[in-house]
């Protein structure tokens, strides 16, 4: 019998032949496919930010009120950054997602409530996407009757069909025609000095001498104040929070490598604002200059870019806005029927089969059906009380969420050191609190809009 | 008759003299004294600090009522203890291990039973709910009359783990001892089951359950979990815990743990371990994982080819081997280079004086140890292969690849 000893040594001789070089690479690349398996929920959930009722919103404070909303584009920034980089914590450091610490540390009978409202409110996005898809395709001649059953199928389909990792790659790509508004919005030739001094507050750039003649100091009546918080509202989304931290558990992102979350949170909070003062500026250099003060939807903001700025910019912002919709109507549904179902405790994930988890394919399916059929069988101005209370509605649920978040994430046993610092606290308590305010006031314009 | 947590909670509990005590807030489960028995009961009496009724207190239990058998002096004031298993608070909407399922489920509401002991009343944890019925009692507790929620819930679809299945998951080691919770029902699970249960759970449960797993469980449930949740697991392990348990390890599996830790953690953890097993772990890290040298254990069986079948039988008899290394034997020639594989299924029809040369598989199969791993996965389709030797470039062998190694890296 051969001595296994023996083998052993002549074995070691092997080592001298290894490509060294090998070695050198081997670590690099991983690092790489590490990085890029970690990036991408903060990109994709702050670039859904700009689907139809965020582009109806944004084109019409562009319209309605010229340069003098883009302060806000710096604060609303720092929210959405701080609101949802807690959440990513809460993610890294407990592995668990918002609605399951929820239902932990909370209860069920809050866990059940809140997943209702989650679900209404969730509906009427969902709703707001498909009415976005039928804007678009009619700018660009489609008949709606056509598209937005097309786009449902195609929606469902992706994702139950597709695997997760391929769904992830096509949005990421997706989210490139975004360039589209930059795009639109140069074509639109505003006057970007002017533009990104309005980046300043008003208020305090009018009393620099020199700045004075190019500043305009916006009137705070209650129509000013009703855009800067539907503003706020279709940027900062619940759904955005429960669907980042759900991938980013997913993702099994740890506390070594939850830096590289940050930054993509980080990094896509800061796009997606750059998208926004690109679309703010188009319609501001456009429509607000040229008298046209109002919109009646997103589709009217594209057609009004035409005799403006050529064909060119009204057919790319379609078509930006098209993506938007069919994006965010195949993400919504989906992380929607996840949070339920880990919360009340169903089965849940598009890696089971049907027979195993009707409940979770059932409410997906169940979101996309209704909501492009609602939209389909709704009329013109109905949808454009949907756009508008899909956002009113997101503007309730947001302090609620926020406040659960801020609670949990102060919680030393769940999340160790990693609490908030007395600075980070009072940021986030403050733009609560500000944005109750603003949600009463949406809520009551709303409804006085609604019912006069 | 079964009383629900549910229907306890909130339950108005009076003394023998019929005075109002309290209500009950919460419940707890001593394990050290009793594995199912509800041994305190907290009351919580509005402003007053609340007190606590122990199980051979109480007369009668039902829906919304309890009855002591004692006067309310007689109770003491409440004083958290960490051995005692809180209900409401560590049971209740947390996530525990149907070990009989081989899944993570969630609590909804937990199923007692009263047991007459000395003209007392013993309530006992029987079963734990989880499905439909326990989620419409916790919706509708205390908003609903219990009558009517039990008519209800008597036509949803039941689902409960009965409480000798239920493994309670709890990160903190300290009071994991206190509350005596092991993990040998865990131990009884395949360790696919297991990595696949632990996958659900938070990263603390994750690093509680392996820290209490003997090593061997620990090792083969480590060798079957995801990559990245393996790297997290080990990174916080003690050292010394860490290389026992990857001395456990096939060493292939250990290398490719140890090619995803980072340097000086991996280094610490070879010094650990045993000098033999630390250069054979060290000589596979130097292989490329996409190539037959990063998929191959070393640990094979070789025998030489002159030998006959019960020769080989007694000496295997004799040597401790790994079933997983049994599938197919390596045969050497004189000069203890590579001269065929005998699968063991040939071995064992084959008559004792045969010589295990006329039993090797045709044609002889190898790949060097650089060959690219798609080479590899093409041989294994080819010729329908469950073992593969690696050979170094003087023809000797060095390892073996295993059908399993291919699976998985082809789903990756």
């Amino acid at each position: 019998m051969w001595n296994q000893a023996d083998i052993a040594a002549r074995w070691r001789g092997w080592n001298e032949r290894i490509d060294r070089v090998r070695g050198v690479i081997g670590p690099f690349r991983k690092r790489i496919a590490l990085f890029f398996a970690i990036v991408g929920p903060g990109l994709i959930v702050s670039n859904v930010d700009n689907d139809a009722g965020g582009i109806y919103t944004y084109a019409q404070s562009g319209a309605q009120f010229g340069n003098t909303v883009l302060w806000t584009l710096i604060p609303m920034t720092l929210v959405l950054y701080v609101s949802l980089e807690m959440c990513s914590r809460l993610g890294a450091y407990t592995g668990k997602g918002l609605s399951d610490l929820i239902r932990e540390e909370f209860g069920f009978r809050v866990t059940f409530f809140l997943m209702a409202v989650v679900l209404i409110v969730n509906l009427g996005n969902v709703m707001a996407e498909f009415t976005g898809v039928f804007w678009a395709t009619d700018v660009l001649g489609i008949n709606r009757y056509v598209s937005v059953p097309l786009a449902a199928v195609l929606v469902w389909g992706l994702v139950v069909h597709g695997s997760a990792k391929w769904v992830e790659r096509i949005f990421l790509t997706i989210c490139m025609v975004y360039f589209s508004y930059v795009i639109s919005a140069f074509l639109a030739k505003p006057e970007w000095l002017i533009a990104l001094l309005h980046l300043l507050p008003p208020n305090l750039t009018q009393f620099v001498p020199t700045i004075r003649p190019f500043v305009e100091v916006p009137k705070f009546d209650a129509g000013y104040a009703v855009i800067i918080a539907g503003l706020v509202g279709t940027t900062i989304a619940p759904w955005q929070h429960f669907y980042l931290q759900a991938a980013v558990v997913e993702k099994r992102v740890g506390p070594r490598q939850y830096g590289h979350t940050r930054n993509d949170v980080l990094v896509g909070s800061i796009s997606c604002m750059v998208i926004v003062f690109f679309i703010i500026v188009c319609t501001a250099a456009t429509l607000h200059v040229n008298g046209i003060h109002h919109i009646d939807n997103a589709g009217t903001a594209a057609l009004a870019l035409k005799p403006l700025a050529g064909k060119g910019a009204s057919v790319l912002f379609a078509i930006g806005l098209l993506n938007a919709s069919i994006f965010a109507a195949s993400i919504l549904p989906l992380s929607t029927a996840y949070v339920v179902c880990e919360a009340l405790g169903f089965e849940s994930g598009i890696d089971r089969k049907l027979g195993e988890a009707k409940i979770f394919y059932g409410l997906y399916t169940a979101l996309i059906i209704l909501g492009a059929g609602l939209v389909l069988f709704a009329g013109e101005h109905q949808a454009n009380t949907i756009l508008l209370w899909s956002q009113v509605l997101n503007g309730f649920l947001l302090p609620v969420v926020l406040i659960f978040i801020l609670i949990l994430v102060n919680r030393r046993d769940l999340v160790g050191e990693k609490v908030n610092t007395r600075a980070f606290n009072w940021v986030a308590w403050i733009s609560t609190l500000a944005m109750i305010v603003l949600t009463v006031v949406v809520a009551y314009t709303s409804l006085h809009e609604l019912y006069h | 008759m079964e009383l629900y947590a549910t229907e306890l909670m909130g339950a108005k509990t009076y003394d023998v003299a019929g005075n109002y005590v309290g209500r009950v807030r919460e419940f707890f489960i001593e394990p050290a004294e009793a594995p199912n028995r509800v041994s305190h009961y907290l009351l919580s009496r509005g402003h007053f600090q609340p007190l606590v009724a122990k199980h051979n207190q109480v007369a009668s239990v039902a829906a919304g009522k309890m009855e002591l058998s004692v006067s309310e002096r007689a109770l003491e004031l409440y004083k958290p203890n960490e051995s005692w298993l809180a209900v409401q608070k560590d049971l209740l909407d947390q996530q525990i291990i149907d070990t009989r399922g081989r899944k993570v489920v969630r609590v909804n509401d937990v199923d007692l039973a009263p047991f007459r002991t000395n003209g007392n009343v013993e309530l006992r944890l029987m079963q734990v709910d989880v499905g439909l019925s326990g989620a419409v009692r916790r919706l509708l507790q205390g908003v609903v009359p219990y009558a009517v929620v039990r008519k209800l819930q008597s036509k949803l679809p039941q689902s409960a783990i009965r409480w000798e299945f239920v493994n309670l998951v709890e990160p903190d080691p300290l009071r994991r001892v206190k509350l005596r919770i092991t993990h040998e029902k865990l131990e009884d699970l395949h360790p696919a089951d297991l990595a696949e249960i632990m996958e659900h759970l938070s990263a603390a449960e994750r690093q509680g359950i392996i820290a209490s797993l003997d090593e061997e469980t620990a090792a083969a449930v480590l060798a079957e979990l995801d990559e990245r949740l393996t790297t997290q697991i080990v990174e916080k392990l003690d050292p010394e815990k860490a290389a026992d348990i990857l001395e456990e390890m096939a060493p292939d599996a250990a290398a490719d743990l140890l090619a995803d830790l980072s340097k000086e953690v991996s280094e610490e953890l070879l010094d650990e371990m045993p000098g033999q097993d630390a250069d054979e772990v060290r000589e596979l890290l130097e292989f490329d994982p996409a190539t037959a040298g990063g998929m191959m254990n070393p640990d094979f069986v070789f025998v030489g080819e002159g030998s006959t079948r019960e020769e080989v039988l007694e000496w295997m008899r004799g040597q401790e081997l790994n079933f997983d290394q049994l599938d197919t034997i390596v045969l050497l020639d004189g000069a203890a280079q590579f001269s065929g594989a005998v699968p063991v299924a040939r071995l064992l029809l084959a008559a004792n004086e045969q010589h295990m040369t006329e039993l090797k598989m045709q044609p002889l199969l190898s790949v060097p140890a650089n060959a690219d791993d798609k080479e590899v996965f093409e041989l294994f389709d080819k010729y329908n292969l469950r073992t593969l030797t690696v050979i170094d470039n003087e023809n000797r062998p060095i390892g073996t690849i295993t059908v399993d190694d291919v699976v998985s890296k082809l789903l990756r």
